[in-house]
């Protein structure tokens, strides 16, 4: 076990875990945007920096990827850290100037407009944080998508900017994308994700009727799981 | 080539014939094949020389060598005759046939191939006393000049690999690590951690497979003092990969050189492959029981490959992206394994403090910083080029004694060091000891060796736009600090220059700047404000200027200045006219001033350059 304090508090914490885990097991509350427990974490959005102090050498730390240490010394909203978390924002939603999710966490920060000139304001809702593409890759397994560009012109994309082949439709990207970047809608036998030029036929239960999912998706999990044929014939809600 | 060696005393017997042989008493011609002279046309004096060589009947009784960058790439090509250390400049192949019969034959000198010395204008036979070679320690770019850097032999000659046997056979590799601590050596990539320490680490660190890397993705723009190395040297490089890799416990090393050096990357694969069928790489080096292998990289052009975790995800065939170092290489690198990196010329050092000692290594440079370190000298400065000098040295031995002082004998205005992310240091400054902490605590870096200066016609606001538009291009993206704060910093430096700056614009530059630094995940973002912070702590008045009046000081922000003529110096030659894209000038007959219509002017600057008589004006 290793000791640690964090904003004047003493934690235990198991050697591995990072300041984020820790804190968050502990009601402390850090910002993020391109974390999420499922996915390797990742250290883009950077809202969840942290000062910490090992005798007498402070730094600025994202605490999503620093493992913990016995003795450190945590400070989670020093004012160093609330103006550099600020300053984080206003660049974020200059980008995503009419971003829901962008805008509320602004507006908890006390901003209201970015400080820059609103001809250089951008409608953006995709913040480059790289869970879709994380998650693809790392929780579904099948990578349809990449970080594509350099720099400002950086976006998630499918491969040559052409339908996702390799995409199965479970819209993994959707759900887990912080700022509702990514526009699928499913309409009555087919679902679309917009994103990725995808288009795939909705599975019909034999039990309600209803469309419940993707056929590619249950093939794919199906053929991973050696499930049997008919295992996909009848929805969750029926079986 | 020479057989496989199999011993250090294989290795001592080749290097005493090879030596044996280059003492011929001959005189020797050696032209300079580097990069930088091969605009000039060094391969055409090289090609012209062999012709004429033979032409004369020459060829069994002068050595002709062709070698790597000699450093003064201003002036090139570069030929250097012996005996007598008599250097001859931008020398064309018209001129070949002379050298040979004059210079060689009769012992004449030729004047109009003589080095003029840019500040007192006096000619300068011998290359020793050439000012720009005078104040240099070149302890590590020295042999460029001596060898033919294909030609193992050549290196092997001049005592090279020597420091491979001596630590192979001699030491333990902990002593290797503590020579290279107790040397003071550090990283010369920019930012200075202590090599031996770095070493200590990879070898300590658990884990049977390790790598050692070099890196040669030297991106920085108008930095070429790697190139030189890698490509006028490249067994140097080699040689200090090997001792760090028996010193870190690998055996297997890569060699990360950026495609857009054609030259370097030819040389260090020739030099590999030599090293290879000498039994200097591979199984068993040298008899010792050793075994190493390296493999060349080539980088695909992105300025954050240079970055050392971007490098080695690039090398993994990833997407060259940083990653957070909490966890260090020397812990996890390459393939999650412990790997050390170190830069072209970092590796270059090390044979030097082997041979040498670390002891006598110790006695250049300043508490902090020791040895040598090399810069390109480049921009607004008489002697363009590579030089070397020792730690410590101030700028302004640098930019007036070997470099030659400003060019057209205008004004000092600003040095840029470090890189597009360095910071530019003005005139008060110019008596700062060149070391990594002196530069840091003044706001710029070390860097990996770029060295620009700016004169009086320099405007620093526009400057600071063009580091960070070059820095927006090379961001990665991966993180909202840099991706998008460059991104405002460059559209405010742009506005600024643009004349639709506000008072608070410098404001909010600093608060970028602030976070920029802290919260960045890599060196590109922490350090790409360093060009804005830099010219706004040295060069306010001019962002004042620029802000407040609309007004560009150096004449440089076309947004801001308008060209005018001045009637009573004009006699209507009409060279501004023929020379205007845009017809905006017209000739009013012979003898009366021309009239400039302010409406097609485009601001071009074409009038003004061409008017000897400085009947054209410029506010």
């Amino acid at each position: 076990m290793i000791t640690l304090n964090i904003d004047g508090r003493e934690f235990k914490a198991e050697e591995g875990q990072t300041i984020l885990q820790v804190a968050r097991e502990n009601g402390i509350d850090i910002p993020t945007l391109c974390h999420h427990e499922a996915i390797e974490p990742y250290g883009a959005c950077r809202l969840c920096i942290v000062e910490i102090s090992k005798g007498k050498r402070t730094r600025i730390v994202t605490s999503c990827l620093y493992p913990v240490e016995e003795g450190l010394k945590v400070k989670t909203d020093s004012p160093r850290i609330i103006s550099n978390r600020k300053m984080l924002l206003e660049l974020l939603l200059a980008r995503c100037s009419k971003n829901k999710v962008i805008l509320e966490l602004a507006s908890q920060m006390g901003i209201e407009r970015p400080p820059f000139k609103s001809e250089y304001l951008e409608d953006n809702d995709c913040i480059v944080c790289g869970l879709c593409v994380r998650t693809c890759e790392q929780v579904v397994g099948v990578s349809a998508i990449s970080l594509v560009n350099r720099g400002i012109t950086k976006e998630p994309a499918s491969p040559f900017l052409e339908p996702a082949a390799a995409c199965i439709g479970c819209g993994s990207c959707y759900y887990i994308c912080p700022t509702g970047a990514i526009k699928m809608e499913d309409r009555k036998d087919t679902r679309i994700i917009y994103n990725w030029k995808v288009e795939f036929k909705l599975k019909k239960c034999k039990v309600c009727g209803n469309y419940w999912a993707p056929e590619k998706q249950l093939e794919y999990i199906r053929k991973k799981w050696n499930l049997p044929e008919d295992f996909f014939d009848i929805c969750p809600t029926c079986k | 080539m020479p057989t496989k060696l199999n011993s250090k005393q294989d290795l001592e017997a080749l290097q005493k014939e090879l030596a044996n042989k280059r003492g011929t008493g001959k005189p020797l011609i050696t032209v300079c094949n580097g990069t930088a002279c091969h605009p000039y046309g060094c391969a055409q004096v090289i090609e012209s020389f062999n012709q004429e060589l033979s032409k004369q009947g020459l060829e069994n009784k002068v050595d002709l060598r062709t070698t790597g960058c000699h450093g003064l790439c201003e002036k090139g090509p570069i030929v250097v005759v012996q005996p007598g250390d008599i250097f001859y400049q931008q020398v064309k192949p018209g001129d070949v046939p002379e050298i040979l019969s004059e210079t060689i034959v009769k012992g004449n000198i030729i004047d109009r191939l003589l080095h003029t010395d840019p500040i007192t204008g006096s000619k300068v036979v011998h290359r020793q006393e050439i000012p720009f070679y005078k104040k240099q320690k070149r302890n590590i770019l020295g042999n460029n000049t001596e060898i033919n850097p294909i030609k193992i032999e050549d290196y092997i000659a001049i005592g090279g690999y020597t420091a491979l046997a001596k630590a192979l056979f001699e030491m333990t590799p902990e002593q290797i690590i503590e020579e290279i601590k107790h040397s003071g050596l550090r990283g010369r990539g920019g930012a200075g951690f202590p090599t031996g320490t770095k070493w200590e680490s990879c070898r300590h660190a658990p884990g049977d497979i390790k790598y050692v890397i070099v890196n040669a993705d030297e991106g920085d723009p108008g930095a070429y003092a790697n190139e030189g190395l890698l490509s006028g040297n490249p067994h140097s490089v080699l040689e200090g990969l090997i001792i760090g890799a028996y010193a870190i416990g690998a055996h297997q090393g890569y060699v990360y050189v950026r495609n857009e050096y054609p030259l370097a990357l030819a040389n260090i694969t020739t030099a590999l492959n030599q090293a290879q069928q000498l039994g200097l790489l591979g199984d068993n080096i040298l008899g010792s029981g050793f075994n190493f292998t390296v493999r060349i990289n080539r980088g695909g052009g992105a300025f954050v490959c240079g970055e050392s975790t971007a490098l080695m995800a690039s090398l993994e065939g990833k997407v060259g992206e940083p990653r957070a170092k909490y966890v260090h290489t020397v812990e996890k690198g390459l393939w999650n394994r412990p790997s050390d990196l170190n830069n072209v010329e970092t590796w270059s050092n090390v044979p030097v403090i082997i041979n040498k000692g670390a002891d006598w290594y110790r006695t250049l440079g300043t508490d902090g910083s020791k040895g040598t370190k090399i810069f390109s000298l480049v921009g607004k400065i008489n002697n363009t080029g590579l030089v070397e000098v020792p730690m410590g040295i101030p700028l302004r031995e640098i930019i007036y004694d070997i470099g030659g002082g400003i060019r057209e004998g205008k004004k000092f205005k600003a040095v840029q060091t470090g890189g597009p992310s360095g910071g530019c240091l003005p005139e008060s400054l110019l008596d700062l000891p060149v070391d990594f902490d002196e530069l840091t605590k003044a706001g710029s870096m070390m860097g990996s060796g770029g060295m620009i200066v700016m004169d009086e016609t320099t405007c620093m606001v526009d400057v600071a736009k063009y580091f960070l538009t070059f820095l927006e291009e090379e961001s990665c993206g991966k993180c909202v600090p840099c991706r998008e704060g460059v991104k405002r910093m460059r559209q405010i430096l742009n506005d600024i220059t643009e004349g639709k700056g506000n008072e608070e614009d410098i404001d909010l530059l600093e608060r970028l700047s602030a976070t920029l630094a802290d919260s960045s995940l890599c060196a590109l973002g922490a350090t790409a404000p360093n060009p804005v912070i830099t010219t706004i702590r040295y060069f306010k008045d001019e962002y004042e200027a620029h802000i407040k009046e609309k007004r560009c000081p150096a004449g440089v922000c076309k947004a801001l200045i308008h060209y005018y003529i001045i009637e009573e110096k004009c006699p209507g030659c009409g060279l501004c006219v023929t020379a205007c894209p845009q017809e905006a000038i017209t000739s009013m007959g012979k003898k009366k001033p021309v009239v400039l219509d302010e409406s097609k002017c485009i601001k071009c600057g074409a009038c003004y350059d061409v008017c000897k008589l400085g009947a054209v004006g410029k506010e």
